[in-house]
């Protein structure tokens, strides 16, 4: 039952020093459900970590705790060696774009921003800035009603990534989007993450999204929810539309999908539907 | 013109139907109500004269709008009166309404333990509660404020309270990541969420303000006590003077429509970018 293959920290770079790290963190609700059990991890500066599994399996929980919005029951976590109260700066990227509708694309990136207290004329330069890096330049004035789900999308990111975070926290960002703009984003996102090596713990529920983005895939089962296995994604970077469709993307896939099948047919207990 | 015949003839039937049907409809929708208007103004008309009743009884339109000309001056003032009451009225509640709203936002405890109060005041018929006022307060603008307030406020604060309450879950998620303050959550996401709500309220408490200030005015009035519109409906009763009651009661619809109307523009105005009920519909 406990096939902790990846407990021992194999990160695939294995390059950066550790960033975080969860130690026997487990969350139990209070309405009896243990989302997570027993979950060691170990996210290195510069990786591109995705939390694969079935829904149910707590990794949008554990994004959460990563994120400091919930608190573990058991075990800690652990940021560079030292206290959680340490917590860098986090960006979060959520499943919808989560925007406020009465404010145009410019103020919904500058929000965090004025939130620390910087000025509409201080912060411009680096509102317009990322406004560049996600393609939305000319866009400043629209509010969100008038994009698209991907260019909507595309603010919530420049909006995480405004105030320079070291880590970039995503909950399945790009499950409402139709596939060719799914793919956009993918390279799009890819692109900013190596310029500017954050950091990106990235939730989906999709093999093929997780091996294109990542160097490492965690892949986890549920009830309880917990770690199944880590996979190293070998591939070189930059990936691109010419990875997506070669043979080494393929072989990985069928690796990963393999793992997921493995994760799904672990988990204890009758089957029901995630929440 | 030509390319717009070309494109009207490649129109297949149904498509032909619901251009013609759209094109009724916005026309319609002016020209019905008033047609139905003018002529229930004509049926009164010819009831006064078929029927030969007296104008102290039911006045004919033109004699009423007659009245409303030469009465002018009297009704007028009176009805400035009564806007002066019902605009004071309305501001009180938007500074009450809101204010209680935001402070009941401040925590659940405050909500629960006080919501219930502001229930009491608004199903407490007014006129009921008038003698109160008239015993514990002496200025007669400030009874007549008073009173229009209680009657006003409760739409604005409980919709506000609604809305300062249904802020999106993950926006107020990520206020939280980025440290924001109470205060910069209720300033920059829970008042703009709550501003639909808001003037929704706004919207009823214009049309309540009136009614409450007329009523105000009524029981004031009847001890003498009033210069208001409504005083002067009183008066025009005792006289048998239908026309000038009738003059009254159609300034008073027309203040009403006419606050509805410029509230419900404010509202459209604030929320036409960015809110659902003021977009237009799109096929």
């Amino acid at each position: 039952m406990q096939e902790k293959v990846a407990q021992a920290p194999t990160s695939a770079s294995g390059k950066g020093p550790v960033l975080l790290a969860l130690r026997g963190v487990g969350k139990v609700f209070s309405n009896g459900v243990t989302a997570l059990s027993d979950v060691d991890l170990t996210i290195r500066e510069g990786d591109f970590l995705s939390l694969l599994g079935p829904s149910g399996c707590g990794k949008s929980t554990a994004l959460r705790l990563i994120a400091g919005l919930a608190t573990p029951t058991s075990g800690l976590l652990d940021w560079r060696g030292s206290s959680s109260a340490d917590r860098p700066d986090i960006g979060f990227v959520f499943q919808e774009p989560t925007l406020l509708p009465w404010a145009d694309v410019f103020d919904n990136v500058w929000l965090p921003l004025r939130l620390k207290g910087v000025s509409r004329t201080k912060a411009a330069p680096a509102v317009m800035e990322m406004l560049a890096r996600v393609h939305l330049t000319g866009f400043e004035n629209a509010v969100p009603r008038e994009l698209s789900g991907g260019m909507k999308m595309r603010v919530s990111i420049a909006r995480a990534m405004v105030t320079k975070p070291r880590v970039l926290l995503m909950d399945e960002p790009f499950a409402a989007l139709d596939e060719i703009t799914r793919f956009k984003l993918n390279n799009d996102l890819l692109e900013l993450w190596q310029d500017e090596r954050f950091t990106v713990v990235f939730v989906t529920h999709s093999v093929f999204e997780s091996v294109f983005l990542s160097n490492r895939v965690v892949v986890m089962a549920a009830r309880p929810g917990r770690v199944f296995r880590e996979l190293a994604i070998d591939a070189p970077y930059p990936r691109n539309e010419a990875f997506r469709t070669s043979p080494d993307y393929a072989a990985l896939c069928r690796q990963a999908s393999d793992v997921l099948i493995g994760a799904i047919n672990s988990t204890a207990g009758p089957h029901h539907d995630g929440h | 013109m030509t390319a717009i015949e070309e494109h009207a003839l490649t129109l297949d039937p149904e498509e032909a139907r619901r251009v013609r049907q759209e094109r009724l409809e916005r026309i319609g929708r002016w020209l019905l109500p008033l047609a139905i208007m003018i002529l229930a103004i004509w049926l009164w008309d010819r009831v006064c004269v078929w029927n030969d009743i007296p104008k102290y009884i039911l006045p004919r339109p033109g004699v009423v709008l007659q009245t409303l000309f030469d009465d002018a001056g009297l009704l007028f003032s009176s009805l400035l009166v009564t806007l002066r009451i019902t605009f004071l009225s309305l501001l009180l509640a938007v500074i009450g309404g809101v204010g209680l709203a935001v402070l009941f936002a401040q925590s659940k405890w405050v909500e629960m333990s006080f919501f219930p109060f502001a229930i009491v005041l608004q199903v407490t018929p007014i006129v009921a509660i008038f003698p109160l006022i008239n015993i514990y307060v002496d200025n007669q603008t400030t009874k007549l404020l008073l009173c229009a307030w209680i009657v006003a406020f409760f739409p604005i604060l409980s919709n506000t309270t609604l809305g300062l309450n249904s802020v999106d879950r993950n926006l107020r998620d990520m206020f939280k990541l980025n440290g924001a303050t109470p205060w910069q959550q209720l300033r920059y996401l829970r008042l703009p969420a709550a501003m639909p709500y808001f003037l929704g309220g706004l919207k009823i408490a214009g049309g309540l303000s009136l009614i409450g200030a007329v009523v105000a005015e009524f029981v004031a009035g009847a001890q003498g006590q009033s210069s208001g519109l409504a005083s002067r409906i009183i008066e025009a009763g005792y006289r048998l003077n239908a026309p000038r009651l009738f003059a009254a009661l159609i300034l008073i619809s027309f203040t009403g429509i006419l606050i509805f109307l410029v509230l419900s523009l404010i509202s459209h105005l604030i929320l036409r970018r960015w809110h659902e009920s003021a977009l237009k519909q799109e096929r």
